[in-house]
């Protein structure tokens, strides 16, 4: 516990003029199909490690667009690439590409991924 | 533009505000940090408006602290409310006008609840008669202090010494005019403007000369909350409100706070110094604070009352910067004087907000 006693409560807002977008540029350049998802959540529903671990594929796409990026690092590489998701899309969003287009974006920042 | 319709609907958020007698009801909070804002508020309404005001030493709180965290029963809130309406009914008067936002939204809430559920009423009057032997009439009229001197804003132009002008550059001041949530969120009705254009402050500020800010944040609560603040666990929440309007204010370079409640003169005053405490961030310019004005402060200043007579040195964030730009003739080493003129010690020195 600190000297007050308390901290100052993060804002939980989401601030789309303050978040950075990079990310979700980079995903749609190497995957532009990312832009026809519509957020059913079937890609989620078949997800092999979804079943077993809090991976979320709709959820991860989400977070990208909304610039909210420290989970994305956080979960990205729970996926095991068996693209079962591409299979059930129904828009035919090319759902491997975009979790490879993260990853080397996620790389060549240099992050701690 | 159908202005004939604004003008109509304009109409309908107008409030009635008594013209004289008022029975006075202080404030907890305001009278214990900015104890000279209410006097100021009495010296003004007697002495240049000529009115009527019973401040009357029997009132007692209205308890809405305790009864907005859970402590108090509403059975006990109602009757202590019936008590302060049978100490203004046996002083014959018939306005009352509370001098705390809690207190306005709890009589306001309360005299609502009668009349909804007039078993209530009936039960209330009971309680009182068992406990003190008294009875009581219903105010015929109930306005915040600020509905008052909104009221009077004119006549207070008419005798003003000052005005919200930057005598240095001849701007008109950018002001932060932040209500208290129980004023109207809670009943629009009741308040000069209803929730959704309140403008019992910023009407003050334009007939004295300055200019109200329209910033994001602008209706957002200062986070007081009650409970939010009293238990220390939550007390981050609290404080991330005002934060949240600290930031949202701080592009417009506002030269000053106004505020009609006393726990948002409190806390936005005081939290100015947490923050710069924990995260070493001021909102003013050179490393000041925003100066956080009650509108009794306001009025007093316009009307050219010493700054130190109305108590601006119980503040924390500085009201120098504030009180050059207005060109008030002020001594710096009266500040922590006292009435007679002996030194009352300097406070300590906070670490990163100028004072």
């Amino acid at each position: 516990m600190n000297f007050w006693g308390f901290s100052i409560a993060e804002a939980r807002v989401i601030d789309y003029d303050k978040n950075d977008k990079s990310m979700a540029t980079a995903m749609t350049h190497e995957a532009p199909a990312s832009k026809l998802c519509i957020g059913c959540g079937g890609c989620t529903a078949t997800c092999t490690a979804g079943n077993l671990t809090e991976f979320n594929i709709r959820k991860l796409q989400m977070l990208v667009k909304r610039g909210e990026t420290q989970e994305v690092k956080q979960n990205l590489h729970k996926c095991m690439l068996c693209g079962k998701c591409l299979l059930v899309c129904p828009r035919g969003v090319d759902t491997r590409r975009l979790i490879l287009s993260l990853m080397k974006f996620i790389n060549t920042q240099n992050s701690n991924f | 533009m159908n202005l004939e319709g604004k003008r109509q609907i304009w109409k309908d958020y107008q409030k009635e505000i008594a013209d004289d007698k008022y029975y006075y009801a202080r404030s907890c909070i305001r009278q214990t940090f900015f104890p000279g804002s209410e006097w100021a508020y009495l010296d003004i309404l007697g002495h240049k408006l000529g009115k009527t005001v019973l401040d009357d030493p029997k009132h007692t709180t209205c308890t809405g602290i305790g009864y907005h965290s859970d402590v108090v029963p509403v059975e006990t809130i109602m009757t202590i409310v019936a008590r302060h309406f049978a100490l203004m009914t046996e002083a014959g008067f018939e306005n009352m006008t509370p001098s705390c936002i809690t207190s306005f939204g709890i009589y306001t809430e309360i005299l609502h609840t009668w009349e909804t559920h007039p078993e209530w009423e009936e039960k209330t009057r009971d309680f009182l008669w068992k406990a003190t032997r008294r009875e009581f009439r219903k105010p015929k009229n109930l306005a915040h202090t600020s509905d008052v001197i909104y009221k009077f804003r004119h006549e207070i132009a008419a005798q003003q010494k000052y005005n919200l002008t930057n005598v240095h550059t001849g701007q008109p001041l950018q002001v932060v005019d932040h209500i208290g949530c129980h004023y109207a969120k809670m009943f629009p009705v009741k308040g000069i403007g209803g929730a959704e254009f309140p403008a019992v402050l910023s009407g003050m500020v334009s007939a004295w000369g300055g200019e109200s800010i329209d910033y994001p944040e602008r209706r957002h609560c200062c986070g007081f909350g009650f409970r939010n603040y009293l238990v220390l666990a939550n007390r981050g929440f609290s404080v991330a409100n005002s934060k949240k309007k600290f930031e949202s204010m701080q592009p417009y370079e506002p030269d000053f706070i106004i505020t009609n409640c006393p726990g948002c003169a409190m806390f936005l005053d005081k939290w100015q110094y947490t923050i710069s405490e924990m995260e070493g961030i001021t909102y003013g310019k050179n490393g000041y604070g925003i100066p956080v004005l009650t509108y009794e402060e306001v009025a007093a200043l316009v009307l050219g009352y010493d700054p130190w007579e109305i108590g601006l040195q119980m503040h924390q964030v500085s009201v120098e910067p504030l009180l050059e730009k207005m060109g008030i003739d002020y001594d710096p080493d009266a500040k922590y004087k006292n009435v007679r003129g002996e030194d009352m010690g300097v406070p300590a020195c906070p670490t990163y907000l100028k004072v």
